[in-house]
């Protein structure tokens, strides 16, 4: 180790440029990252394009809405598994969505912060409990009470109304539903708390400062504030919704035909695959590939018609947050 | 209308909340001397445990401009987030004394919060204005809480607080353009056409400078007189120039070693306070020793 002159400072030799090896290896790296993640994307796409070209081919554009699967007579018929997919993940971005901002709220504007802290710990456990628990918790626990207790009560209640005319079985569209929607609120709700909460002292401070209540000042100010944050939080949930699988696979009851009541048994396409694909051979594998195939293109067009939403509530430009 | 000392507004006052009906009336005023309509009675601030703002007790005056000074930490911005009871916004946050305003003690039992900062509006440190509201809709947002639905009577005061705040000229073709799309003194001027919407009584502001290059300040400075003709106002400012400038009355508050908290020093006209005070400790501030 070497002494430093201090009383001559070291300064550049040079205002010439140098080589930036450090500059140089960070922009390749992170450059090389972000190839990587776009290449799995591409080949996603294209090796499922591929092998699902046999079906694609045998079945064309129609299997979208041809609502009949049968592989032993070699129909290949989609519709039942999208509108499946479709029906338990939007009601679960919905419920989910909704109680997780009540939650939120309760938790960033009402709850002192001894109740606060360990309710959102536990909130977020529950994000940390596998699937397969969640879809065993939901066949003997939650599905007997819809069976013989929830779904009896809906039927003579509600029971004029069609789709609530049903006979409630352990499994079942409502027990997908209600599984999906305590799957994904630990996700959405983590991510709507964190944006509320960032929502500067200094506008709620404003708003009370005119004579607000608290409601008011939640309506005015923290809701416009963090909505293009929680739709954020809702589409991540709505990505985990659409893709669930296990969980869903155990109680949804899986049976190929369109649920015309909200107990009737249905299928999504994630339990499809993971039913069928063991025994699948030849034609009828790859009709299960093109099903895979049709799931990514929705979570795509999902993704991207969620952020063009986005775009528009936040007015083209990004949030607002500036303290 | 049974007020006794309003603004001479040319618009329909609003309908009374309870608040401004049981603080207006009762105090006969005299035109030629101004009644006092702020007394603070041995007011202390507390953050959870923490004493912030000790026994402090002072009278301000209507339709004057009070200043408070003093170095960072004695307690100033706590005392004036007192008056309209925004201190307790802060978790754990509590006052003990009384406030009186016309009358009324504002910390009593059955005084809703909300009503007392609807009389007594605050303009804050940093310009505030809610980005999702255009800026007129920012003016409005007072009003509504008062149950002001007409959309007429909304434009036409809107447009006064706006020009009351010297603020109209400059905006009035961008009203529909969102609040913070404007310059930072346009903003803070913005800020207290919102807090003089709602006619109220009383207008605190909290360092309202300090973000402002010295243009935009004496903007402000300049508003600030203007309006103390029809408001009471207080203000804390660190900047004693600024004190000076606009202030009839000073208090300097000093943070006490003994007790960590902020202590009133000297109360009294701003001029006896620049020229002749009385504590040696104000001496020492306003003359730069040290704060």
């Amino acid at each position: 180790m070497t002494t430093r002159d201090l009383s001559r400072p070291r300064r550049p030799s040079s205002l010439q440029n140098r080589l930036q090896l450090g500059d140089w290896t960070f922009r390749t790296l992170t450059g090389l990252a972000g190839l990587v993640a776009m290449a799995v994307i591409v080949g996603a796409f294209y090796e499922l394009g591929s092998q699902a070209w046999p079906a694609i081919k045998h079945g064309g554009i129609s299997v979208l809405w041809d609502t009949s699967w049968n592989p032993g007579r070699q129909e290949f018929g989609v519709g039942v598994f999208v509108i499946g997919t479709l029906i338990t993940s939007m009601f679960a971005l919905v419920a989910a969505t909704i109680i997780a901002v009540l939650v939120s709220l309760f938790l960033v504007e009402v709850a002192p912060g001894y109740i606060s802290r360990p309710v959102s710990y536990l909130i977020e456990l529950l994000a940390a409990i596998p699937s397969v628990v969640y879809g065993l918790w939901g066949i003997f626990v939650m599905g007997v009470f819809v069976r013989d207790h929830f779904g009896p009560v809906v039927v003579s209640t509600f029971g004029w109304i069609p789709i609530f005319d049903g006979t409630p079985l352990i499994t079942g569209l409502f027990s997908a539903c209600v599984i999906l929607t305590v799957m994904i609120l630990p996700t959405v709700m983590a991510v709507s708390r964190d944006v509320i909460a960032a929502v500067p002292r200094s506008q709620r401070e404003g708003l009370m400062a005119l004579g607000a209540t608290r409601w008011e000042m939640i309506r005015l100010t923290v809701l416009p504030y963090a909505r293009s944050g929680v739709m954020g939080a809702a589409i991540l949930g709505l990505a985990r919704a659409v893709g669930e699988t296990l969980a869903v696979t155990l109680v949804i009851g899986n049976s190929v035909r369109i649920p015309d009541n909200i107990f009737s048994p249905a299928y999504t396409m994630a339990s499809v695959i993971a039913n069928q694909f063991p025994e699948a051979t030849g034609l009828h594998q790859s009709a299960l590939i093109e099903v895979a195939l049709i799931l990514l293109a929705i979570t795509f067009i999902i993704n991207i018609v969620a952020r063009l939403l986005v775009w528009k509530v936040t007015g083209g430009h990004r949030a607002v947050v500036q303290e | 209308m049974t007020e006794t000392q309003t603004t001479p507004s040319t618009m329909q006052v609003p309908p009374p909340p309870v608040v401004r009906a049981a603080l207006g009336a009762t105090v006969p005023v005299a035109k030629e001397a101004p009644p006092i309509t702020i007394e603070l009675r041995d007011v202390s601030a507390f953050y959870g445990k923490k004493l912030a703002v000790s026994g402090v007790s002072m009278s301000i005056r209507a339709h004057s401009v009070t200043a408070l000074i003093g170095p960072s930490g004695c307690g100033k911005s706590t005392l004036i987030r007192t008056i309209n009871r925004m201190h307790e916004f802060a978790p754990g946050a509590r006052v003990e004394g009384s406030i009186i305003v016309d009358g009324v003690n504002i910390y009593g039992p059955g005084i809703d919060p909300a009503r007392v900062r609807q009389r007594i509006g605050m303009v804050f440190q940093k310009p505030n204005p809610f980005p999702t509201m255009s800026i007129a809709d920012n003016v409005a947002a007072g009003l509504r809480f008062m149950g002001i639905r007409s959309k007429s009577e909304l434009r036409d005061r809107v447009e006064s607080a706006l020009k009351r705040a010297a603020l109209w000229d400059e905006v009035k073709n961008d009203l529909k353009k969102p609040g913070i799309a404007i310059s930072g003194g346009q903003q803070q001027r913005l800020c207290i056409a919102r807090a003089i919407a709602v006619e109220p009584d009383i207008v605190l502001m909290d360092e309202p400078c300090s973000a402002l290059d010295p243009i935009a300040t004496l903007k402000i400075e300049d508003l600030m007189r203007e309006l103390a003709r029809d408001y009471t106002i207080v203000t804390v400012t660190h900047n004693m120039q600024q004190a000076a400038r606009v202030s009839d009355q000073t208090a300097f508050m000093l943070m006490d070693p003994g007790d960590l908290a902020g202590h009133l020093v000297e109360y009294g006209p701003t001029s006896d306070i620049f020229t002749n005070p009385k504590d040696s400790r104000t001496e020492d501030y306003i003359s730069g020793r040290f704060g």
